[in-house]
């Protein structure tokens, strides 16, 4: 192993730096034509006409489709499903007249150009008959109700464990509050687009904004009755996506649609407020209750979410079950709801569920450490969960403990003075807070493929995703260390739908995932060359087994005399390859799905300043002490944290997408007034990776770092805001208003 | 978008009458072009007055002011050595808007001239008072967490959003139109306009007249002065409350003062009033506090924006500590001084 | 400089009838990363657009068109600008360098570019133009001075994977090494 461990460079760097690097909206073709969509201006109601005249009559315009004059396709609500899907009827696109939320499609020009389509766009008239709406969670709460149908991949609430009540009722000391977030939109940089290149003869190309490209690829197929050969999905980049990506879009079914109709190349890119309509965090109203000895051990934890889904869908996360794993507690109720909404359904964002539950979670230890006169650490120390209490499964590996002390240490939290306003620097405040972070550390099936170049170098190949996360980077680490090559020698091809199979890049579950796939497929070419090698006539290798040998710089070699090898190309050829190419694919073991519990953990220490007078808040210091397991690349996986943590202060302290209930409708859709952190709010990140061995969660040892940095920064912030001003704050995000009030 | 025609003229006059009645100057186009994106801002005609000569320079005046021509641009006004040094307010107010790459293309006239920001008017799916007049304000009623508090009508709560232009009006500056009529100069404080029942006119500027210039006038307050923004991140973003204060002390007494406020009104917001009543008191909280009061006389909130009236009382006691103190509001360094 | 004006036609009222495409456009001439290009140029093209959908220069970025998140950034005559907001029309005889114009002929990398790829001062990678685009305008404009100073003057350009100390890293490196141009 020389690459994996060691921090290396992104082997896309160069490509990303130059701007060779092509997104899915940048891919052209001879002929291609540009769509530009026409959003609802009404929640819920019904299309009554659409003037398309005007559009029409601009030199350059192609078509405006609507639902009154759409191709006929396979338009069933079932076909529209794809792998994340939450249960229910998904959105079909100019499907009919019905308008389910704000910012729904209701046309699509199509034009010579860019500006023809977008300008035609802007002379439609459209008219509705507007039906009652609902949008506000508050209200809708009342009618909250537990999904009937649980979503793929998304544990309900565990069923309780001793009883909440009695003990809750009996703890000497408890806290019991409400904490809510508001609803965030995921924002990527690089807006939604589907570039559909038209091949001819029913076949296209479709390059596609998709964190795995299988899911639009079967989603195309499905919605248009499509040969499964007849359609390819590219994403070889995708700029971010943070589990906006997950689901293929109404872009991509508008430009597919296009493209068949008008049988040429066409390419649907989202603006930046149309991209406000393709799903959000979801708003969360957490009740939490914890009771506690009085000497800190936790008696009770009752914790329930209601978060908001639309009326079509019932979109579900996992808020609540955290609460009944994070720490040691024989008294457990968990309850999650959903209430609909007259809205676009809810979308997966970073660490969906997580944080939001977390913060509602970590800022009542922090509430109870107050009561109980405890240092928030050492309540959390005290009731160290050595099993997952929800599942009475042992972990597979947990070094939280170290985590904490070493965060700590590296904090400076021990002289941590804990009295809300004691410290003061000029007229700000200072407050430190800290919290503990989970996410599940997960590893899917996953398949890849390796090939031995006639020229000695590999390329590995499966059909996952890099949004930013360093996937190309770290598969080319480990190929290299597994076949003996140096990184240069390794091509990585990934965001290709006809490549080995690979769920969606998300979860966190990549690096294990398509990480173990490609090693193994690597140790299967090793197998494989080694049998070519001892096969060949007077084979220095004749007797030698796959632990007498090493695979390095292309050569199998005796590793009792490195003089005697038989290079790869050699060992090919003996074979009869020219180039040689294995496919493989990787499960988790199901013994230790069975009895184990999986999780990544963090624990982050902030310090933040308070002008209290003028609510001004500047995270000035985080430390974010991270227990993975093994880290293939310290420095992407650094990135990895530092970004979470980034996305932990925009929730903590600027992110909220604000609905007018009145009009049904997201109104701050731009990145002016929807803030997301700029550089000048982001101080010192400082990031430590605990050493912890796994050698159950994957082959490799990973857990996964996409998603970790952010669960529990946003409550460690809150705490941290509390601790400076003496003021609580339990709803975010933590605006000035909110502190000045 | 909708759909224009394009006209370079070579100079002033031809601006002014190649216009016509749905047409627009441009010049740097950083809000135009945005607006006209949004289909909120429809001209059938841009004149491109970026080149007309003459109108880029920063020239000194008789009486030891200076005038800004109407095609300097931000980054070259907020940089430039004797507005650094002769007019530090102006130069901070501006840095503290935008970004960098705003800044290099937005124009003094420009600038000037930017539509007040809104959800509302911004978003054509919506109604708007503004944008359609007739349409009503569902700002009012709905979301108004950036909206104002004082000079607010029952047709519009928009605010306007530059930094720039409250630091010019603290300073007194006249702006110079040119138009049909020939030249004319309007005072800052009568530049742009409260909204009234006619929410859809921004400033007093009649639509074929253009700005050429704006003159400040002979440096006050060099030392004691400071641009104050609150917003809802660090940095590139709209104010919720910002605060310009020039004072002119002698010991601790305030001799004279200007204070404007932007983020709060349809314009940058004075009251001759607040200033009167600082003259030849003791720099401190009392005197502070009744400025304070003088100048959010009548705010009020409409829901989301409510803690702006408390906002401000603050923000507006703290700036005129920070003048009174000769230690301005830094924008690099995000502690409040 | 007589004015120049191309008129497709007239409005007959204000937003009813649309102003037809001027077949030829307006002749306009660039020099983009050191090739000076005759253009023919609609007048409600950006600067943006012209680069990414007429002449495929795709390295420049568009995140949200409204000048809002700096993906856009090209320096025009040596000053960083959002191309988003810039109609090509209104740059006629202007240079401009994209991302695509930093590094040199033979292949080696500007040096914000090797410093980005050395402090992984990324991840999508879809902002990243923008950002270097606009550290080259930083360095020259000359006022920054430290790191307060470098992170308040590139706040133009968001980074939603959150990359910031790893920009501000890379910079302050390029900065202190003297390495700007």
């Amino acid at each position: 192993m020389t690459y994996i461990g060691t921090p290396r460079s992104r082997v896309d760097g160069r490509a990303k730096v130059t701007g060779a690097a092509r997104y899915a909206g940048e891919f052209t073709a001879p002929d291609l034509a540009h769509g530009y969509i026409v959003s609802s201006a009404v929640a819920k109601g019904r299309v009554l006409s659409v003037e398309t005249e005007a559009a029409r009559a601009l030199p350059g315009v192609l078509e405006v489709f609507t639902h009154e004059n759409r191709p006929g396709t396979a338009w069933l609500s079932g076909n529209y499903q794809d792998e994340v899907a939450p249960p229910g009827a998904p959105f079909r696109p100019l499907y009919d007249s019905q308008i389910q939320f704000s910012g729904q499609p209701v046309a699509l020009v199509v034009a010579e150009d860019f500006d023809t389509a977008r300008d035609a766009a802007s002379l439609i008239r459209v008219t509705y008959e507007a039906y009652p709406h609902q949008t506000d969670l508050h209200v809708q709460r009342a009618k909250a109700y537990v999904p009937s149908k649980k979503r793929d991949g998304i544990d309900p609430p565990p069923p309780p464990r001793g009883d909440a009540d009695a003990a809750l009722a009996a703890a000497p000391v408890s806290v019991r509050q409400e904490y809510s977030i508001a609803p965030e939109h995921h924002n990527p940089m690089e807006p939604h687009a589907s570039t559909v290149i038209w091949e001819g003869e029913g076949k296209i190309t479709v390059h596609d904004k998709i964190q795995g490209a299988q899911n639009s690829h079967n989603y195309i197929t499905n919605v248009f009755g499509l040969a499964k050969e007849n359609v390819r999905v590219l994403s070889p980049y995708v700029g971010g996506a943070f589990g906006s990506g997950l689901r293929p879009h109404h872009q991509l079914a508008l430009a597919v649609m296009a493209s068949l109709a008008l049988k040429r190349s066409v390419r649907v890119s989202l603006t930046r407020d149309q991209m406000f309509a393709l799903g959000y965090r979801p708003m969360t109203i957490n009740t939490m209750a914890l009771g506690a000895d009085a000497d800190g051990g936790l008696r009770a934890v009752q914790h329930e979410a209601v978060a908001s889904t639309s009326t079509y869908e019932d979109y579900q996360e996992a808020v609540v079950n955290w609460s009944g794993l994070a720490y040691r507690c024989d008294n457990v109720k968990l309850g999650y709801k959903l209430a609909q909404l007259d809205a676009v359904t809810p979308l997966d964002m970073r660490a969906p569920g997580a944080p939001l539950g977390m913060f509602a979670l970590e800022s009542a230890m922090d509430e109870l450490s107050y009561k109980l006169k405890m240092d928030p650490l050492e309540l959390r120390l005290r009731n160290y969960a050595e099993i997952d209490g929800n599942t009475g499964h042992p972990f597979t590996s947990k070094e939280l403990r170290a985590a904490y002390r070493q965060g700590a240490e590296r904090f400076g939290w021990s002289r941590r003075n804990p009295e809300p306003r004691s410290m003061k620097e000029g007229r700000e405040l200072i407050g430190w807070g800290m919290a503990t972070g989970i996410w599940e550390a997960q590893m899917q099936q996953t398949s890849a493929r390796a090939t031995l170049m006639p020229d000695g170098t590999l390329e590995v190949a499966t059909a996952t995703a890099d949004i930013g996360t360093g996937t190309y980077t770290i598969l080319a680490q480990i190929a290299a260390d597994a076949m003996g090559l140096a990184m240069e020698q390794v091509m990585v091809r990934i965001g290709d739908s006809s490549l080995p199979t690979s769920p969606v890049e998300g979860g966190s579950w990549t690096a294990a995932s398509a990480g173990s796939a490609v090693q193994a497929v690597c140790y299967k070419l090793r197998d494989e060359l080694l049998n070519h090698a001892r096969s060949m006539p007077d084979s220095p290798l004749a007797n030698a087994s796959l632990q007498h040998v090493t695979f390095t710089e292309g050569r199998i070699a005796l590793r009792s005399d490195p003089a005697r090898f038989v290079t790869y190309s050699d060992a090919m050829r003996a074979g009869g390859h020219r180039m040689l190419s294995l496919e493989q694919t990787t499960s988790p073991d199901p013994n230790v799905q069975k009895t184990y519990s999986s999780y990544t953990h963090a624990a982050v220490f902030v310090e933040v300043r308070v002008d209290e007078e003028l609510g001004v808040m500047r995270v000035t210091r985080v430390v974010d002490a991270v227990a993975a397991g093994k880290i293939l690349n310290p420095k992407t996986a650094r990135s990895q944290i530092i970004g979470g943590v980034v996305w932990g202060i925009g929730m903590a302290l600027e992110e909220e997408t604000f609905t007018d209930h009145a009009l049904g409708r997201f109104m701050n859709h731009n990145l002016a007034e929807y803030h997301v952190p700029v550089n000048a709010d982001i101080h010192e990140i400082d990031v430590i990776f605990v050493e912890e061995e796994d050698d159950k969660t994957s082959p490799l040892g990973v857990k996964g770092l996409g998603e970790i940095g952010i669960v529990g920064t946003a409550a460690a912030i809150a705490n941290a805001v509390f601790h400076a001003t003496g003021k609580r704050i339990r709803d975010l995000p933590i605006t000035i208003d909110k502190v000045i009030g | 978008m909708e759909r224009f025609s394009y006209h370079r003229p070579s100079g002033l006059d031809e601006a002014v009458r190649a216009v016509g009645p749905h047409g627009k100057f441009i010049a740097g186009g950083t809000n135009l072009v945005d607006l006209m994106k949004y289909d909120v801002e429809r001209p059938n005609r841009l004149v491109d007055v970026a080149r007309i000569p003459g109108l880029d320079r920063i020239e000194p005046l008789p009486d030891g002011g200076l005038r800004i021509g109407a095609l300097v641009s931000n980054s070259a006004l907020a940089y430039d050595e004797r507005v650094q040094r002769d007019y530090p307010l102006l130069s901070r107010a501006i840095l503290s808007g935008a970004s960098p790459q705003l800044r290099n293309a937005a124009t003094t006239g420009g600038n000037l001239l930017q539509r007040t920001r809104c959800y509302y008017f911004y978003d054509a799916g919506t109604p708007c008072n503004k944008r359609e007049p007739g349409t009503g304000c569902p700002a009012r009623t709905g979301r108004n967490r950036i909206h104002a508090i004082l000079g607010t009508s029952e047709h519009c709560i928009a605010t306007h959003p530059s930094d720039m232009c409250v630091a010019l009006a603290a300073l007194e500056a006249v702006v110079r139109v040119s138009g049909p009529g020939g030249e004319r100069a309007i005072p800052m404080a009568e530049f742009h306009r409260l909204p009234g029942d006619r929410p859809e006119i921004d400033t007093t500027l009649a639509p074929d007249e253009i700005v050429t210039a704006v003159d400040l006038p002979a440096p006050r307050f060099p030392r004691h002065f400071t641009y104050l923004k609150l917003r809802d991140r660090l940095s590139y973003a709209f104010a919720l409350v910002s605060v310009a204060v020039g004072l002119e002390m002698e010991g601790e007494t305030v001799r004279d003062a200007r204070i404007a406020l932007g983020g709060v009104a349809h314009k940058p917001w004075r009251v001759p009033a607040a200033e009167a009543l600082l003259r030849g008191r003791t720099a401190g909280k009392e005197a502070f506090g009744e400025a304070a009061a003088a100048l959010l006389q009548g705010a009020r909130g409409f829901g989301d924006n409510d803690f702006k009236i408390e906002l401000a009382r603050r923000a507006i006691n703290r700036a005129l500590a920070q003048a009174a103190a000769g230690k301005p509001q830094s924008v690099a360094d995000k502690r409040i001084a | 400089m007589p004015g120049i004006s191309a008129s497709p036609g007239q409005l007959a009222s204000a937003a009813a009838l649309p102003v037809s495409r001027p077949a030829d456009g307006i002749p306009i001439t660039l020099t983009i990363n050191g090739t000076r290009r005759q253009l023919a140029v609609q007048p409600w093209t950006t600067l943006l657009d012209l680069l990414r959908e007429e002449l495929n220069l795709t390295g420049t970025k568009k995140g949200c068109d409204h000048g809002q998140c700096g993906a856009c950034t090209v320096l025009l005559d040596g000053q960083r600008i959002n191309s988003c907001l810039a109609l090509a029309v209104t740059k006629d005889g202007a240079e401009v360098t994209t991302i695509e114009g930093l590094a040199k002929a033979d292949g080696s990398l500007h040096p914000l570019q090797e410093a980005f790829v050395e402090h992984d001062a990324f991840q999508c990678g879809y902002c990243t133009p923008g950002q270097i685009c606009s550290a080259v305008g930083l360095l020259r404009e000359g006022h920054a001075h430290n790191a307060d100073e470098i992170r308040e003057l590139m706040s133009g350009n968001i980074c939603r994977c959150g990359a910031y100390p790893n920009i501000v890293a890379a910079i302050e490196q390029v900065r202190q090494d003297g390495g700007a141009a």
